[in-house]
């Protein structure tokens, strides 16, 4: 069957030559069992050495194949090339981040965002160790869960046009992390954050586009959390025209 | 000196790329005519304000072709307003959890278009009942 | 690197054009069948169902007022701040210009508004 081939067209950019990215073709053979990302692989090693991409973990966990196929974001290891074939394979870096080279993007604002966000639990009251642990219930381990499951691809990022317009928006995937802390039992932290949340950067610049949600290969729905928050947020601003001056958050 | 020299994708054009951001093109678009049925009820209301004359040459202006086809138009975008408003809804509402389960995105929207039945049927009969 | 945060001012907005956005989604449709299609061409309803008399009447009573107030109001803020947002959405910058002209022009809707309904007494 090693006749059957498939055009992959990658968006290629080199910023010690190029002005601007272009487009370069690859015949790859096609096999039913094949990722979009084992055809970048076959090209890097046997077609063309300097193809640039992230990958690792080749099972939709590690987060860092990431890539817009065909114009949608995609985790090219879960991206099949039996669902386009016989169509053009059309694969460039994701959108809405600056491209590094190649496939590969800069994340540093994505990574800037993430530690804004206080990613980790901080509790109202800290137990010491003879106190034990904290303690938690299935249904208090329910609300959050699902806003837990996310692998940083950024594929929500590439999804969402506001975040594009305005790279200072903190986006869907970070403000679902922010909420996956706010929700959880032993997190006492959600005044803190709400300083972002309610800022100009902050939940207020989605439009519900949705998208973000749609491409989740997690199904974390990010855009339910930014919108959660937006009510919380509101309620918070509202609320804080009703107490004295300073003890507003 | 540092070889990087990150390239940036414009912006422009981007919601004719996608079929998703097109479809919300088309229903952030439907704001223009609920603004432009706003108008009309506003003027309306001016007219009602002024006296029976000013109120019958509304009432007369509604009835013009042009008028009625633009209502037609608006019917069939508010409609389509009210579809994606509640399409939208499980993804900008807090979660609902009634006896241990999270109510369905189904549920969620076909409650609203439910809602939305509801409430033209009353606002008709309302409406019957007072004008007749 | 972070720059102070400054509060967002988008609560007030964002809930009048939520406010609006249900009142529309609810009503909306059925409003423009009533006083757009069927009351002029005469279907379903009297030929004077939208009278002087009638609908006089019902802009005093203070439930009337009230509810052709937020009908008006709401879909005005509701449109406004939603096309404010789809100037960004195409490239125009959404600074006070946009701001102005969306926002302003829902408020003076408004206040044309509450000014023709309060003229028309209880
Ligand atoms: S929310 Fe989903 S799409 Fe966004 S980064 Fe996390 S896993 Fe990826
Ligand atoms: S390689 Fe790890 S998610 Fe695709």
């Amino acid at each position: 069957m090693a006749e059957k081939t498939i055009t992959i067209k990658v968006l290629r950019y080199n910023p010690e030559q190029d002005q601007a990215p272009v487009f370069q073709a690859y015949q790859v053979p096609f096999s039913d069992d094949m990722s979009v990302l084992q055809a970048l692989l076959f090209i890097k090693d046997e077609l063309d050495e300097t193809l640039s991409f992230r990958w690792s973990c080749r099972m939709a966990i590690c987060g860092s194949c990431g890539m817009m196929i065909n114009g949608n974001p995609k985790l090219s290891c879960k991206t099949f090339l039996r669902d386009i074939y016989p169509e053009t394979v059309r694969v460039e870096a994701l959108n809405h981040f600056p491209i590094e080279r190649d496939l590969v993007v800069v994340m540093d604002d994505f990574i800037d965002k993430l530690e804004r966000i206080q990613p980790y639990i901080i509790p109202a009251a800290p137990r010491s160790l003879a106190q034990g642990e904290y303690l938690q219930t299935p249904a208090q381990l329910e609300k959050y869960e699902q806003f837990s499951s996310c692998i940083n691809c950024l594929l929500c990022y590439a999804a969402c046009p506001q975040y594009g317009l305005n790279p200072e928006f903190i986006g869907p995937g970070a403000l679902a992390l922010l909420h996956r802390y706010n929700a959880d039992s032993r997190d006492g932290a959600s005044a803190q954050r709400m300083e972002l949340v309610a800022a100009e950067e902050g939940v207020f610049n989605c439009t519900a586009v949705g998208y973000c949600s749609e491409v989740c290969p997690k199904h974390v729905d990010p855009a339910n959390a930014v919108n959660q928050n937006k009510t919380t947020a509101a309620g918070n601003y509202f609320m804080s025209f009703l107490k004295p001056r300073g003890t507003s958050k | 000196m540092s070889k990087r020299r990150p390239y940036v994708r414009p912006m422009a054009g981007w919601w004719r790329k996608n079929p998703f951001f097109i479809e919300y093109m088309i229903h952030e678009g439907t704001a223009l005519f609920v603004a432009a049925y706003a108008l009309v009820l506003l003027a309306g209301l001016v007219c009602l304000a002024l006296g029976e004359a000013a109120w019958n040459g509304w009432l007369g202006a509604m009835k013009h072709p042009l008028v009625i086809l633009f209502h037609l138009v608006t019917l069939a975008m508010i409609a389509y307003h009210s579809w994606t408003w509640f399409k939208i809804m499980p993804k900008t509402m807090p979660p609902v959890v009634i006896g241990g389960k999270r109510l369905s995105a189904a549920m969620i929207t076909g409650g609203g278009l439910a809602a939305v039945a509801l409430a033209s049927l009353l606002a008709l009969g309302l409406f019957w009942g007072m004008t007749r | 690197m972070n720059r102070p945060l400054k509060r967002s001012n988008a609560p007030i907005f964002w809930g009048l054009f939520g406010a609006g956005g249900m009142l529309s989604a609810l009503l909306g449709p059925v409003l423009v069948l009533i006083t757009g299609l069927a009351v002029p061409m005469g279907l379903l309803f009297g030929a004077d169902a939208m009278s002087y008399a009638n609908m006089l009447a019902f802009a005093q009573h203070w439930l009337g007022k009230a509810f052709l107030f937020a009908i008006v109001s709401l879909f005005l803020w509701h449109a406004g701040h939603r096309i404010f947002h789809s100037l960004h959405d195409v490239g125009i910058h959404a600074g006070p210009g946009a701001k102005a002209v969306c926002y302003g022009g829902a408020l003076l809707g408004t206040v044309i508004a509450a000014l023709s309904l309060l003229s028309m007494g209880f």
